[in-house]
């Protein structure tokens, strides 16, 4: 495993780097701790809204100008907003990366929110939640993690809901802002083709002097499991039926989340945590495959989890065949929870998901962007040294483990069940 | 050119480290070695496209395609998907116009296993019944899915228009009645006549060397043979567009619009390709999408997305403008397209614009090519397109050499607001 250096700033800002010297690309990624967990109601999506304004111009780079910048040497950007955090990165040519720092330590401080900005953005991000709104599976999902919690923040689209984006003001914006994107909330991770201690001069001089902001509280209790089903339907044009099943399931940190992550294996495939260049296998001969696709009753089947700080969701996605009942993939499901929660698995079985994860991780570090990726995104739910140890610890799971985390989790009594009802209606024919 | 980076063009992809060989039966295999990373990657094509289907079986070589894991002489679809899965590699196949292409990874220890799949794939196939009906469930209701997805029905009505009673001008995946026409004997009869190693194209991309490549290489497939294998049929001309067209297709329940706007473009060897691919980078890609998507979604606010794409095949070619808006702002979208495209072909691009777009061409190359599966991408275009091995080293010098007279020049012989396709798909026109 190649070393990489943690570094913390007196104004709170903890810089992570790790140097390859396989190809002369940098990769510079920003971590902010706030996401969608942080949002309260009312104010849903504005996480999203603020990383959509962090292009809008800053001081020292116009809005229009940093795109231009960047693109101009070659580079690619991009941010995501997600449950738990916000990240923007830059992958450039290495000779070129100062151009990423300049722009990010700039973007931390000094951006603008200028009003025209904010309400031409609002359309922008009302028509990105238009065109999900497309998709029957953004409806059926958007209903379905609605309905797996009660009070959680986890429970709203990152993007927000409809009336909040209407309602959310610049000041709104501002303020979340200058609240949460300083150094005291952000860790800075770079990979790439540099040396070490000429990174850390840079960043000190770029960032070191942007004041701390102080930390923040993210008081955000975890909510335990449902105490019942729950069914939700959802209807719509179309003509396809989508069945989607969700259970709760254990933050990163949680040593259940190994063995969970073995489970997910098992049932639907393995999930890949790489964000770049990797994809892992098909799922075809996974357990709920097999038992819905092989049996005629289903055209599709997905399923995974994430990485979180506090227990998200497990969620099967099902694309019901013509002419079957959801009630038929509903037995089927349930058939196998409990072969999974009664009998043993074969330690085969688990030195397959084992090996699955190898390839997984192996595919990821064909790519520096991805490596950058993951110096800052373990950070945000645990340690770096939760992503180091992670084939270690997948080595530990036994198939006592499987059986406990089965009956523990995959409860049919503690989970949401969510139906896309399709009117039918349309039917192109060439 | 002002600004070029100092990356040294040897180190891309060139005659020095690509290996290029002919196995006797025609097979063309390409070679890069890649030691930084555990894997490989395996990609390719055969000739034996959608080029083939009949009209009322159109779909017959995607169907196929997707068939060709469902079982072999020696192993069942189990049986093969058990021995990528269990390692973690992956394998697909899909159908366009001219191929049907595949690619996959593994460890590089599985290297050989991988190659042993797609050998068996393509030469013995056995197309069981039930797994052909079984399929044929699945492709019907992807078709299902399609005709509600509002920037496919837009986009496959856009090519239909464009290229009348050609196979550019068809999905590849077919429509319902066709699908439902396809026996398993036009399968078997299309995998028979049509699939053979010559013109197959395959790639190997990874931790392993040439030599070890082509030996294994040469030991799956070395001894396939099809003499009766024919060449391609030849297509019809396409006509020119000789007026405006609009039309709307209505998918009740959407909350947004997808547009398609454009015509033909530049055929991949047309030697004004590369004026306009840098003058669609311009028009629509470059930093924020360009010009189009300056005005439409910076500047209006009025789509998430607004770009251009340019696309480039063997015979001929199409300059799109998608964007995805809200209904209500349908026609002034569209209206602004149309002026950022008579402005367009009036006059040149700036020397500035133009000098942005060559840096970001250069720059990004190496970028691209961080990975094994952008390498394999590479490696396949240059093959495809007989654009020489040296063609990424040369590739500066070409970019530089263009200028706001070629890009215009290039504008003028496509781009034609009096002519112009623009296809919508979303709720009733308001």
């Amino acid at each position: 495993m190649t070393p990489t250096t943690l570094v913390n700033l007196p104004n709170g800002l903890t810089i992570h780097l790790k140097e390859i010297h396989t190809a002369p690309i940098i990769s510079h990624w920003v971590w902010y701790r706030i996401g969608s967990r942080d949002e309260l109601p009312g104010r849903t999506g504005i996480s999203h809204w603020v990383e959509h304004m962090q292009f809008k111009g800053s001081l020292n780079f116009q809005a229009g100008m940093l795109d231009k910048a960047i693109s101009r040497e070659g580079g690619f950007w991009n941010a995501f907003t997600h449950l738990d955090w916000t990240t923007f990165f830059e992958t450039l040519p290495s000779d070129k990366i100062d151009l990423g720092l300049r722009l990010e330590a700039d973007r931390m401080i000094n951006s603008l929110f200028k009003p025209e900005e904010v309400e031409s953005e609002r359309s922008v991000i009302l028509s990105e939640r238009e065109g999900s709104e497309n998709e029957p599976l953004f409806r059926l999902g958007e209903a379905v993690q609605l309905s797996g919690f009660d009070h959680h923040p986890y429970r709203n689209e990152i993007i927000g809901s409809p009336q909040d984006l209407a309602a959310i003001q610049r000041e709104d914006l501002y303020r979340h802002y200058k609240t949460n994107y300083h150094p005291g909330n952000a860790l800075v991770a770079i990979a790439g083709d540099f040396e070490t201690g000429v990174m850390v001069k840079r960043l000190e001089q770029l960032y070191g002097a942007i004041p701390s902001g102080g930390r923040i509280s993210h008081s955000v209790q975890p909510e335990p499991p449902l105490d019942a089903e729950r069914r939700v339907e959802v209807k719509g044009p179309g003509k396809t039926t989508f069945v989607q099943l969700s259970y709760r399931s254990p933050a990163a940190a949680n040593p259940d989340f190994f063995p969970f992550a073995v489970m997910d294996s098992l049932l639907t495939g393995p999930t890949s945590l790489n964000m770049f260049g990797g994809g892992g296998t098909s799922n075809k001969t996974s357990r709920l495959y097999r038992a819905l696709v092989e049996k005629e009753l289903a055209t599709g089947i997905g399923g995974g989890t994430q990485a979180t700080i506090d227990p998200f969701l497990y969620e099967i996605t099902v694309t019901v065949r013509p002419g079957q009942t959801v009630e038929a993939i509903l037995n089927a499901v349930d058939a196998e929870m409990e072969r999974l929660q009664q009998e043993t698995v074969h330690p085969d079985e688990i030195s397959r998901a084992i090996k699955q994860a190898r390839a997984i991780f192996a595919y990821g570090s064909e790519n520096i962007t991805n490596q950058a990726f993951w110096l800052g995104y373990a950070e945000m739910f645990s340690t770096y040294q939760w992503f180091n140890e992670y084939m270690e610890r997948l080595e530990h799971v036994t198939p006592a483990d499987l059986r406990r985390i089965a009956q523990e989790y995959l409860d049919p009594h503690r989970r949401v069940v969510g139906v896309y009802i399709p009117n039918g209606e349309e039917n192109a024919e060439g | 050119m002002k600004r070029t980076t100092n990356y040294s063009w040897k180190s891309l992809p060139g005659p020095q480290d690509i290996t290029r060989s002919i196995l006797p039966n025609g097979i063309i295999l390409l070679t890069r070695s890649n030691f930084s990373s555990p894997s490989v990657v395996v990609s390719g094509y055969l000739p034996s496209g959608s080029i083939f289907d009949p009209r009322e079986k159109l779909g017959l070589a995607h169907y196929t395609a997707l068939a060709l894991m469902r079982g072999t002489q020696k192993h069942t679809f189990q049986q093969i998907y058990n021995g990528l899965e269990s390692v973690g590699a992956s394998l697909g196949f899909g159908a366009s116009v001219h191929n049907t292409s595949f690619g996959g990874r593994a460890l590089a220890e599985d290297l050989r296993l991988l190659l042993r799949t797609l050998s068996e794939a393509i030469r013995e196939p056995i197309f069981p019944a039930d797994h052909i009906e079984r399929l044929r469930a699945q492709l019907l209701t992807g078709l299902a899915m399609r005709d509600q997805d509002t920037a496919d029905r837009a986009s496959i009505r856009f090519d239909e228009i464009v290229f009348p009673n050609h196979p550019y001008g068809l999905p590849e995946d077919g429509f319902t009645g066709t699908i439902r026409a396809i026996q398993r004997e036009d399968i078997l009869q299309h995998h028979k006549l049509v699939y053979g190693p010559r013109n197959m194209v395959l790639v190997v991309v990874g931790a392993v060397s040439a030599s070890q490549a082509y030996d294994i290489v040469s030991q799956v497939l070395g001894g396939w043979e099809n003499p009766s294998q024919p060449e391609a049929p030849v297509l019809p001309p396409l006509k020119p567009i000789t007026a405006v067209v609009r039309e709307h297709i209505p998918l009740a329940g959407k909350s947004q619009t997808d547009l398609v706007m454009g015509g033909y473009g530049p055929k991949r060897s047309s030697p004004d390709y590369l004026a306009a691919s840098l003058g669609n980078n311009i028009l629509g890609q470059f930093g924020m999408m360009g010009r189009i998507g300056d005005v439409v979604r910076e500047q209006a606010g009025l789509a998430y997305y607004a770009s251009t794409s340019l696309n480039s095949w063997i015979y001929t070619g199409s300059w799109e403008v998608s964007a995805g808006v809200n209904p209500a702002n349908l026609q002034q979208t569209i209206d602004l397209i149309l002026t950022e495209i008579e402005k367009f072909i009036s006059e040149p691009v700036s020397s500035d614009e133009l000098q942005d777009s060559q840096a970001n061409y250069i720059g990004r190359l190496p970028l691209s090519m961080e990975s094994n599966n952008g390498v394999a991408a590479a490696l396949l275009n240059l093959e495809r397109f007989h654009l020489g091995m040296d063609y990424y080293q040369q590739f500066p010098v070409q970019v530089a050499a263009i200028t706001p007279e070629d890009v215009l020049q290039a504008a003028r012989h496509y781009l034609f607001p009096d002519r112009m396709v623009t296809i919508s798909s979303g709720p009733e026109l308001i």
